[in-house]
């Protein structure tokens, strides 16, 4: 059964009769047009990378970033409309600040989650607001360790050991399946992630694209960073010999 | 007449009426605390004593003890006065501890948030400074003062820098800053080991300088500790020593009446 | 206390204000302006820093000197040069030097029943090519003068210059007037012997002197040109011209 065009689509305040929201379901179809995003929780820390589609020759290498930093040691990923994530991110930052001048110390990274999926949720109920047009996938290392978590346009948050969103998901998740997460360190799960990105890339469809990659970890001293420029290109490289290989 | 039923047949308020002489309606009734308006002005509870910093040829060096007082009371005698900001700055603090906790966690908002903006901007000496002196005047203008005395000193870009603000949120730099105590007694020394030799005085040099002025405190200024702490900001970045033990001789003391074993 | 009040609880009041000595100085001639300022800044008896400058340049034709308590001067300083660019932005000029007096007027009025604690003398050069001083007093009240100092030493250094710039109590020679304007080397040479004189006398003033110098525009330059330690700060070419001289001043 369907009841698409039957006008239960037109508000985020209104469920179908079979009980779905399809306001929420379109939301995700903005994320599944997305390029890829994925995250790797490993031994010692946390991998974020991002399939930049550069959509134009004119735009800034670089430029118009999809990975950003929420607190000295969150970092958080979108796929979807990058606006949207960037609105998400600033929310993110206010609810982290927060927990800070709450409590005076960093936050743990299921606070932030917590808060920021309660906010993500809110609109899903209202008519005058549509519902974020982006998944996110959430990494930090806090007291507990290495976390990673997504949350996506309903509001729902999972903590994941691996995480992959956007166009390419379902292959980057067999791909993630196939690894020793938690014996890989994050030197090394640069590379697995730029390889799966690259593995993932589409590039019979899509245009050029920008590997867009950051790190936390021991190495950062627990900074969310991104990945050094001679590492990044050096996982790139491998990433293309492993490409050839495969082929 | 007493409206408010909750007053009614309450104990009486010994401090207010001893002896029972008011009739019920003239009875001392609860006074509101804020309906004067909420009181902002402090004064500083648990303080901390004198700063000391000097420019030198490879960057700032920075002291403070590690004592904080309540009043003449020795209270806490292992805190740190010294707060590393960003990668370049160091800031000292005398005057008020709870406010320059608030102002250490001020300024860790403000490196966070340079740290999210991911622009590749990083907030030196000169920024920390500025900012601060605007906090602290803009709460001066609200009469609601950060009772501090704040020494600010670092190095970027290959630049010295070493300024001061306080609570009235006057600011100034110069090649060698003392607060407090300080300000009297440490001042004269500092210049005089200092002005003219910011440029040449190696790192050793200034250790002895800094470390012969918080000896010369010690003995004089009564809120002073002997231990306390010393911080560098180089092209290497921000150190900041485990607290020192000052070294102190007393045996002059033996022969003078009031100090020594008393004979008589 | 028939209410059940004591009396009025004893609170120790927070002074928001300090004072930070020092002092300024300026003297307008007929075609240029010299404005000036000592770079002590002190509190009580202690020398905070020997080179704290109270003399700023706001255009290429007006120049501020600030003094009193430091911090209320910083931030007034700071606030007309914003208001200064937001001129700029708008309508593509400097303000002229009549509007930045009247400018400074009406911010210091804004603030009459919490004033900035601080003097300023506005010195710089009019419209019509004339030299000019404004002087303030902390509220805003403020008139065109032909000198004027204030700050720590204005007791010690105004007389001197009502003698020497207004030749009170002096007689001029039999048949000839006082001149309505002094040269700029004379009135250059009295700027430096009022701060010399106020560092002898007075504790608060002392270790560097600022003076800046604002030529209209056109004007010859020589009577400048043999000065120790001037440097020119002018930032337009065909305009008034803005020169800064720098000197010791005792620092005991």
């Amino acid at each position: 059964m369907t009841s698409i065009g039957t006008g239960y689509d037109l508000s985020a305040s209104t469920y179908s009769p079979d009980g779905r929201i399809f306001q929420v379901e379109y939301a995700n179809k903005a994320v599944e047009n997305s390029g890829t995003a994925i995250g790797l929780r490993v031994k010692d820390g946390i991998v974020l990378a991002v399939e930049k589609i550069v959509h134009s020759k004119l735009l800034v290498p670089d430029a118009n970033r999809r990975i950003q930093s929420v607190d000295r040691h969150i970092g958080l990923a979108t796929a979807g409309f990058l606006a949207d994530g960037r609105h998400l991110a600033n929310r993110a930052r206010d609810d982290s600040s927060n927990y800070r001048d709450t409590y005076r110390q960093p936050p743990p990274l299921k606070e932030v989650i917590s808060r920021l999926s309660m906010y993500v949720q809110a609109y899903t109920l209202y008519s005058s607001v549509r519902p974020f047009g982006v998944s996110t996938i959430v990494g930090g290392v806090d007291v507990n360790g290495p976390q990673l978590y997504i949350i996506e346009p309903s509001g729902i948050s999972y903590g994941y050991h691996g995480a992959a969103i956007g166009k390419g998901r379902q292959l980057a998740k067999t791909e993630i399946e196939k690894l020793k997460l938690s014996e890989l360190s994050t030197r090394e799960a640069v590379t697995e992630a730029a390889r799966i990105i690259y593995l993932v890339h589409d590039d019979a469809k899509e245009k050029e694209f920008e590997l867009e990659m950051t790190w936390i970890g021991d190495e950062t001293n627990g900074l969310h960073v991104p990945v050094p420029k001679d590492l990044l290109a050096d996982a790139e490289q491998k990433a293309k010999a492993a490409l050839e290989n495969f082929d | 007449m007493d409206h408010f039923p909750l007053s009614w047949g309450r104990p009486r308020n010994d401090a207010l009426d001893a002896f029972n002489t008011y009739p019920m309606h003239k009875r001392p009734t609860h006074h509101d605390t804020f309906a004067d308006g909420v009181q902002r002005t402090q004064q500083p509870i648990v303080t901390g004593t004198s700063v000391l910093a000097i420019k030198y040829k490879d960057g700032i060096m920075m002291a403070a003890d590690t004592l904080a007082s309540y009043g003449s009371l020795a209270r806490f005698k292992s805190i740190q006065r010294l707060h590393t900001v960003g990668s370049s700055t160091v800031l000292g603090a005398s005057g008020d501890l709870s406010d320059f906790q608030y102002i250490q966690s001020l300024m860790e908002d403000l490196i966070i948030e340079e740290h999210t903006a991911g622009d590749h901007h990083e907030l030196g000496p000169a920024e920390i400074h500025e900012y601060l002196a605007q906090v602290l005047y803009s709460r001066r203008t609200k009469m609601d003062p950060l009772w501090n005395s704040l020494v600010v000193g670092g190095r970027k870009d290959s630049k010295n820098f070493l300024a001061y603000v306080d609570l009235l949120g006057t600011t100034y730099s110069s090649s060698s800053i003392a607060t407090g105590y300080g300000a009297y007694i440490a001042v004269p020394l500092l210049r005089n080991a200092v002005d003219g030799r910011e440029n040449t005085l190696t790192e050793e040099e200034a250790r002895k300088i800094i470390v012969d002025c918080m000896r010369v405190l010690f003995y004089r200024d009564a809120r002073s500790l002997n231990k306390f702490q010393i911080s560098t900001v180089t092209d290497a970045g921000v150190t900041i020593s485990e607290p020192i033990q000052l070294e102190t001789t007393w045996s002059f003391a033996e022969g003078i009446r009031g100090y020594g074993a008393q004979t008589q | 206390m028939p209410d059940g009040s004591f009396s009025h609880p004893q609170q120790r009041q927070f002074n928001p204000y300090t004072e930070n000595g020092g002092t300024i100085l300026a003297i307008a001639g007929k075609d240029f302006s010299v404005i000036a300022g000592d770079t002590r800044q002190s509190e009580g008896y202690s020398i905070q820093t020997r080179y704290a400058p109270k003399v700023f340049r706001l255009t290429d034709r007006a120049v501020l000197a600030v003094n009193g308590f430091a911090a209320d001067g910083n931030m007034f300083v700071k606030k007309v040069q914003q208001r200064l660019e937001w001129y700029r932005h708008a309508h593509a000029k400097d303000m002229p030097l009549g509007a930045i007096a009247r400018l400074i007027q009406t911010m210091l009025y804004g603030r009459r029943f919490f004033p900035y604690y601080v003097y300023n003398i506005l010195g710089g050069i009019e419209e019509d090519g004339t030299g000019a001083v404004y002087s303030f007093d902390p509220v805003g009240s403020y008139e065109r003068e032909a000198c004027r100092a204030a700050g720590a030493a204005q007791s010690l250094v105004q007389p001197f210059l009502d003698n020497q710039i207004y030749f009170k109590n002096q007689q001029a020679p039999a048949g000839q007037s006082h001149p309505l304007h002094l040269p700029l080397s004379d009135v250059l040479a009295i700027v430096i012997d009022s701060f010399t004189s106020a560092t002898e006398r007075h504790i608060e003033v002392g270790d560097g002197l600022e003076i800046y110098v604002v030529l209209t525009k056109g004007r010859p330059t020589q009577d400048l040109e043999g000065y120790r330690g001037v440097k020119e700060l002018t930032t337009r070419p065909d305009g008034d011209r803005v020169f800064l001289i720098q000197r010791e001043l005792k620092k005991d």
